[in-house]
């Protein structure tokens, strides 16, 4: 039985979404002044990863059951 | 070796574009490196025989192969050198997509993958020796084996150069991390280990860079904006429009940045080098041979042109909004670093985007995206190389009857040596420039006329053994001629640039070169082997032929089901895609 790369994908993207959003929330918000328009990419972009990487979990985890 | 017109050997990081991280970032990396390296831990458990190690037990479904098969070519050098040409040519850049790589790969994956696929062969050199004979096999094996090592070194190269360059880390510590980390995963899981990994890839580009891209779009006023600023650009170029169309400038070679006309951009690009890449070029082959089963194999390559053909979105479009931010806001503005010809620096489109628009957080995310398609373009590189190495040259002419055991050891201590080698490459290119350009020209000389022998190995079963390794040399020989025939205008005459036979023809741009040598190269290769074959008598009965030549295949029947599971409807659809595309953006 081979390993599901969905499975991996999907915990990898979940992580990297949650490190994204606690990041998200501690960070200084001058940073995003001086990059990203004023917008807090890294709150956005981590539910993206988050979902992302959940919707592979549930994929995985369809095909299995 | 893929199709990229400019991020060159020598250009990598020049620029002073530096990236501050954070520990957040660095978290995010180390993330990454786990992952890939737990995968690779996980898979060795199932690589119990040399099939699997070399060919992923030929056992994936379609989508991971057609995402495998587009992951091996996003390296970091084409995500790097598109964003490049983005910027010095604008819109017509897609032709290296729309018409430089959609066209083929329907046609690999509709014509071509049944022989490679029903064959049985394990490579395709493997294929070639099947078809034709031994010797043609082995010069494709020897050119090709010689070819990845070396691209794997450029990749790690580039790499370590870059990250040097932008964070300042050592350069040795680079080269030496990044074949340790390829070398564990390769190693322990094979091809499935590179494969899976190209999967993680291409999804990490594509979230990683589309914030890129849609922060950029809003900071230049939209699409219009970009539009606007791009026009503005173009005119100060003495080409007004040209940044923001990708046909209407090409009736002629002069109105356009590219310096092509559109029949040298057709036949050369679109049929000649395309063709040869996507449907020869056993780094992107391998991924479409490990499907689990014809109709898998065949729609690797077209699920594979669906991403691709949307990606000049994600690769190209930073490179234009980059020039047209410099252009708004010069060097202030995106923090472009000028070269030494006075024009901006494009090889460091991708470092100043990030550099201006990803806070700590993100920019772990896009610089993990950068250092994975990095990676993977090695590993693609080393996945080949092992398996070419072991298959077409160890098992043929050094053990023919090894056991199945002694083949995955084999394959292992290969990739230790392949990585030896391309960090050795890598050391070579740091060095001396000139010798990787000059082996970069000898590569393009040999892969040109390439296609002529698989398009006449497939489709006439008349070609015979001796057509085709004859046919090769001379095509590889008229290319070399033609080469040292021509000329760069503005370029002085010389081996790396051409016209040390005299200058009898000089071209726009040395793309322009390079597109009429590929055509010239493949006319002489196709003509050659059409005569030799018709010369000498065939080496192959009907019998051996069947499943190698069209005339003798049975023709492999569509599955049933919806038209996305069937490989003509998909095909055509993606082809009717690609259409719409060069249309709307005319």
């Amino acid at each position: 039985m081979q390993l599901d790369i969905r499975l991996p994908m999907g915990l990898l993207f979940l992580l990297l979404g949650a490190i994204l959003l606690v990041y998200g929330f501690a960070s200084n918000p001058a940073i995003y002044a001086a990059h990203s328009l004023g917008q807090n990419v890294n709150l956005t972009w981590g539910v993206v990863f988050a979902l992302f990487g959940a919707f592979m979990l549930w994929l995985a985890r369809k095909k299995k059951t | 070796m893929s199709l990229n017109p400019i991020f060159a050997v020598t250009a990598a990081g020049a620029g002073q574009v530096i990236l501050n991280l954070a520990t957040v970032d660095y978290v995010i990396l180390a993330s990454y490196f786990i992952f890939v390296i737990a995968i690779g831990w996980v898979i060795r458990r199932s690589m119990k025989t040399s099939s699997d190690f070399f060919e992923s037990g030929r056992s994936l479904p379609a989508w991971i192969c057609a995402l495998g098969f587009i992951g091996a070519n996003l390296g970091a050098q084409e995500v790097m050198g598109m964003a490049a040409s983005g910027a010095k040519y604008g819109i017509a850049t897609s032709h290296f997509y729309w018409v430089g790589a959609i066209p083929a790969m329907v046609f690999v994956g509709l014509f071509m993958m049944p022989f490679y696929y029903g064959s049985k062969a394990r490579s395709v050199p493997e294929y070639l020796k099947l078809r034709f004979d031994e010797k043609t096999r082995t010069f494709n094996a020897l050119s090709f084996a010689v070819m990845t090592v070396f691209s794997s070194g450029i990749s790690m190269f580039a790499l370590a150069k870059l990250l040097n360059a932008i964070l300042g880390w050592n350069f040795d510590a680079c080269i030496i991390f990044s074949s340790l980390i390829v070398l564990i995963y390769i190693y322990s899981g094979g091809l499935t280990s590179a494969i899976y990994n190209e999967v993680l890839q291409f999804f990490l580009i594509v979230l990683g860079f589309l914030p890129l891209v849609i922060l950029g779009l809003q900071d230049i006023g939209g699409w219009s904006g970009l539009m606007h600023n791009l026009d503005a650009y173009s005119a100060t170029k003495g080409m007004p429009g040209a940044w923001s169309h990708s046909w209407q400038y090409m009736a002629d070679a002069k109105a356009n940045p590219i310096g092509i006309e559109w029949f040298g951009l057709v036949a050369g690009l679109g049929f000649v080098l395309s063709f040869g890449y996507w449907c020869t070029d056993f780094l992107v082959i391998q991924r479409a041979m490990a499907a689990k089963d014809m109709n898998a194999a065949r729609r690797t390559p077209l699920i594979a042109a669906v991403p691709k053909m949307m990606f000049p979105a994600l690769v190209i479009l930073p490179g234009m909004l980059a020039i047209a931010l410099y252009h708004k806001g010069g060097t202030a503005g995106i923090g472009l670093p000028v070269g030494a010809d006075g024009n901006p620096d494009y090889n460091m489109v991708v470092p100043a985007m990030l550099a201006k628009y990803f806070p700590n957080g993100m920019l772990g995310i896009g610089l993990t995206a950068l250092m994975a398609s990095f990676m993977s373009g090695m590993a693609g590189n080393v996945t080949a190389f092992n398996t070419v190495w072991t298959y077409d040259l160890y098992q043929r002419w050094i053990n023919p009857d090894p056991t199945d055991a002694h083949l995955i050891r084999v394959g292992r201590v290969t990739t230790v040596v392949g990585l030896i080698i391309s960090a050795c490459c890598a050391y070579a290119a740091a060095k001396f420039n000139n010798i990787m350009d000059m082996l970069q020209l000898v590569f393009g000389f040999v892969n040109a006329p390439l296609f002529a022998i698989f398009l006449l190995g497939m489709f006439w079963k008349r070609a015979t053994g001796h057509g085709a390794f004859f046919g090769l040399l001379l095509g590889t020989l008229l290319a070399a001629i033609f080469q040292g025939c021509t000329l760069p205008v503005g370029e002085t005459a010389g081996l790396l640039k051409g016209g040390w036979l005299g200058v009898h023809h000089t071209f726009v741009s040395s793309m322009a070169q390079n597109f009429w040598l590929a055509i010239f190269a493949f006319s002489g290769c196709f003509l050659g082997t059409l005569f030799i074959s018709l010369a000498t008598a065939p080496n192959r009965t009907d019998d051996q032929l069947r499943g190698l030549v069209y005339s003798l295949t049975e023709k492999h029947k569509d599955a049933h089901g919806p038209w996305y599971v069937r490989p003509f409807p998909l095909g055509i659809t993606v082809l009717g895609a690609t259409l719409v595309l060069n249309i709307i953006f005319w």
